[in-house]
């Protein structure tokens, strides 16, 4: 959509919040031309006037006027202020997803972006969303510190190693885009690149069915849980077993007590440190013997464990997803 | 008042001529000898990093990865970023003109530590080629920066002789900033008090407060580097249970107020230039000094503005946006300051001036678009971005480089004794001006479009753009070459100078040029204030 053009000297815009951070720098523009075109003026002005043997008046030289400098003190201040708070409201409006948004996870490692779909579909280096939906990304790093980055978006966010990082936004137009690594990550940085697919929501609908998936990201969790043997421990009901450790059917988003008399809320970065460094955080009353998975599990798989142990928090049997 | 003491008057031998062979300079302790191995130095690493930059220049011109390999690529900015931050511009003009001016400013025969200020340049030598080494022999592909955990554990360069280099070169920095802090408490002449000292003295003392509080904060952070790289221990790798976020608040703890170790000398040196060519005393005096502290502080406060999309917590990040826009009150005085200077001033239009106009305009230019990055929604987008390298670009060489190759003309007199070609001198200044606009300009937009910072390879729709860029570039090469050959030239065959050419106030102007090893045959007296121009001037003309 946008391959062809010679020169450029305005980014596209993919969603209204794009279009304010526009309008922002536009009206920031403009208010600094106001303070620092009358520098270069008078610079001008001044240079020639009073350029030695011109004859022109030099009594009355002041060397110094408090209200004078109070005045370009002051003044500058306020009118930065304005907009100051203008930009802090969008910055938290970016920071801030809507509780409806669907939830796309990303995996970043060198040089590639993965993304993983509720419904389990997976996608390299190119992501499929639905215009007018408001979608939140919740990423994590494999290795290096990454940043994804939607210049049609105006929005980036860096994706560190070993924490949950989030971003959002909401299409406002289809189209194709690129995305990019901004976050130096090492040899091939400038090749960590993504397309962006904006589809119409039926569209959405229709690749969502075409793309190769037998499960959703739960389901595919559900049978991470056995394999690793998770439920040789955790699992409740009838198949309680000997060894006793926290049950996770209602555990998500619930306040939990720890061992050192804290709390903690379950949320994906809990459980995801429960599995890769469960001594980290030890619920009070179990014994801390549950042995750490980071050496078999990688980022993707976790986050497949994490929305399995997600769709119980509603506490329906095994896994059956709405 | 302006002394009119002929140099012929003096039968003292210049500092210069006092002793012969190269064994007189290497075991020098006299500050103004330093101050010529510190500009030898300089401009030698001020050539390699320029190497640097020209490679990167060279690759960007096609938006395909076919000048450099990628590691290549990566090497060459990480050469470039760590030569030019640490072994140009923070010891450029602290160590070359501060050595060189602050004994002559406030009329002392030395600075308090000589020894210390001779160690200091071996530090500086010594550790800078042993980092040019590991840079170029092993190659570093980190960025200037070392974020981690990239540094620690997944680059495959000689990060820990870099890290190294860097450290020791840390102490450099540490024994010129104590060295100037104990000069300007202790050998202050007899009248000269604080609010008499020029400007660049100020700008200079609170440069070195930070250089003396925040260097070690670097050393300690590189340190911790090391032992996460060669021992294991966990600080910033999450895997080992460290936090990859606190070596950026470390980092940038250090990085941030280093901008201001850049960027405050140069606006000494602009206030000294400013007066001088406008034979009057600085407007609002006290508003310009007291900003210069308020930089020193403020600018210990604002090192989060580096990391509003890195994941610190949002409330915070509004916090240091607004701390950010208040550290820009200080450097808009400043500029307000010497604008209104030249009100009603007999200005001399010469090379020096050239350079204070590029300098203002290029600061000015810079500073606001830095409040772009400290406006937080607009940072978002422009973070890491070429938008981003424009920026610290404007102040770093359009801002502070112009201010040392000012500096340097307007005191060559002084520390060469030979007059510098005028006319070479101003041609150099406009090819400066138009090439660092013609590179850097477009970066601006090449980063609100979206073009991310340190990319070897890029979109095509970003290649005209580059392309300006690097063709701006051959032009800045050529205008920084130009001052090398003609002031080479000038200690040849250049005129004597007199020992005020300019016929500008303050003590240094008073002694011959060159200087005679102890400065000043018999210590001044200081009755007279900072600027002394007269209040009408009707004195004689350029």
């Amino acid at each position: 959509m946008n391959e062809s053009t010679f020169i450029k000297f305005w980014p596209e815009q993919a969603s209204q919040y794009a279009g304010q951070v526009d309008w922002l720098v536009v009206t920031f523009t403009g208010m600094m031309l106001l303070f620092v075109l009358p520098v270069f003026i008078c610079l001008l002005v001044f240079s020639f006037r009073y350029r030695v043997g011109s004859k022109v008046p030099r009594d009355h030289r002041s060397i110094g006027n408090h209200k004078i400098e109070m005045t370009w003190i002051v003044l500058p201040f306020l009118g930065a202020m304005i907009l100051f708070v203008l930009s802090s409201r969008l910055y938290y409006i970016s920071r801030t997803p809507p509780a409806d948004a669907m939830e796309i996870h990303v995996v970043a490692k060198q040089w590639m972006w993965k993304f993983q779909h509720p419904g389990g579909q997976r996608e390299i280096n190119t992501l499929h969303i639905p215009q007018g939906r408001p979608v939140k990304l919740s990423m994590i790093s494999q290795d290096a510190i990454h940043s994804l980055y939607f210049p049609v978006m105006r929005n980036k966010q860096d994706v560190l190693p070993g924490t949950y990082t989030y971003m959002w936004f909401e299409a406002n137009r289809p189209g194709s885009f690129e995305g990019k690594c901004a976050e130096y990550c090492g040899t091939d940085h400038s090749t960590m690149r993504v397309r962006l697919i904006i589809l119409k929501p039926q569209e959405y609908e229709q690749w969502l069915q075409e793309s190769d998936t037998s499960q959703s990201l739960a389901r595919q969790g559900d049978d991470l849980f056995r394999q690793f043997g998770c439920s040789g421990c955790h699992a409740a009901g009838p198949d309680a077993s000997l060894v006793r450790a926290p049950p996770l059917e209602g555990l998500y988003g619930r306040n939990v007590a720890l061992a050192d008399g804290s709390h903690a809320i379950a949320d994906s970065a809990y459980i995801r440190d429960s599995i890769l460094l469960p001594q980290k955080q030890i619920t009070a009353g179990y014994e801390p013997i549950m042995p750490t998975f980071s050496n078999v599990l990688d980022e993707e798989s976790v986050i497949r464990l994490v929305a399995y142990i997600k769709s119980l928090a509603t506490t329906q049997p095994n896994g059956e997803t709405p | 008042m302006i002394s009119e003491t002929s140099h012929v008057a003096s039968t003292e031998p210049s500092y210069l001529e006092v002793e012969h062979g190269l064994k007189s300079w290497l075991l020098t302790t006299d500050h103004k000898r330093i101050a010529i191995l510190f500009m030898i130095a300089v401009t030698f690493f001020f050539f390699v990093g320029s190497l640097a930059a020209g490679a990167i220049r060279i690759e960007l011109i096609t938006p395909q990865g076919d000048f450099l390999t990628p590691d290549g690529y990566n090497r060459s900015f990480t050469l470039h970023g760590v030569i030019m931050v640490w072994f140009f511009l923070i010891p450029s003009i602290p160590s070359v003109l501060g050595n060189f001016l602050i004994p002559l400013m406030i009329g002392a025969k030395d600075m308090a530590l000589p020894r210390m200020n001779l160690a200091s340049w071996y530090l500086l030598a010594g550790g800078g080629l042993f980092t040019m080494t590991a840079l170029i022999a092993g190659g570093v592909d980190t960025g200037w920066t070392f974020y981690t955990p990239l540094s620690t554990m997944f680059s495959h360069g000689h990060v820990v002789a870099v890290i190294a280099g860097v450290f020791i070169t840390g102490f450099s920095s540490i024994f010129t900033g104590i060295n100037i802090i104990v000069t300007v408490h202790t050998l202050r002449a007899p009248g000269m008090t604080w609010f008499r000292l020029p400007l660049f003295v100020w700008s200079l003392y609170a440069t070195s407060v930070i250089l003396v509080l925040a260097t070690p904060v670097l050393a300690i952070t590189l340190l911790l580097v090391v032992a996460e790289r060669f021992f294991g221990i966990g600080v910033f790798d999450p895997r080992l249970g460290g936090d990859p976020l606190l070596f950026q608040h470390l980092f940038w703890f250090y990085s941030h107020p280093a901008v201001y170790i850049m960027l405050l000398p140069g606006m000494g040196v602009i206030s000294e230039l400013v007066t001088a060519s406008a034979h009057k005393r600085i407007f609002g005096y006290s508003f310009v000094a007291f900003s210069s502290v308020a930089i020193a502080i403020l600018g210990f406060m604002v090192w989060g503005h580096h990391m509003f999309v890195a994941g610190q917590s949002m409330y915070a990040s509004m916090l240091f946006s607004l701390l950010s826009f208040l550290i820009a009150i200080p450097s808009a005085i400043k500029s307000y300051n010497w604008t209104a200077t030249y009100f009603k001033s007999r200005l001399t239009i010469n090379a020096p001036f050239l350079y204070t106009l590029t300098f203002i305009t290029l600061f000015l230019l810079g500073g606001t678009s830095g409040l772009f990055v400290a406006l937080l929604a607009a940072d978002v987008h422009v973070h890491d971005t070429y938008f981003v390298v424009a920026h610290f670009h404007y102040i770093m060489v359009g801002a502070a480089v112009s201010a040392y190759f000012g500096g340097l003309h307007f005191w060559w007199p002084k520390i060469t004794g030979k007059m510098y070609p005028e006319l070479w001198g101003r041609v150099a200044a406009v090819t400066m001006f138009i090439g660092f606009n013609l590179t850097f300009f477009p970066q601006f937009i090449l980063g609100y479009l979206g073009m991310p910072r340190r990319y070897h390879s890029y979109s095509p729709e970003y290649q005209f753009l580059n392309d300006v860029s690097s063709s701006g570039a051959a032009v800045l090469a050529v205008a920084y070459a130009l001052p090398f050959f003609y002031l080479t030239w000038s200690l040849f065959k250049g005129p004597q100078a007199i020992a005020n050419p300019w016929q500008a106030a303050g003590l240094e102007w008073s002694v011959p040029s060159p200087p005679p090893k102890h400065n000043f045959p018999n210590v001044p007296v200081v009755d007279f204030e900072a600027y002394d121009y007269p209040p009408e001037a009707t004195r004689g003309r350029n």
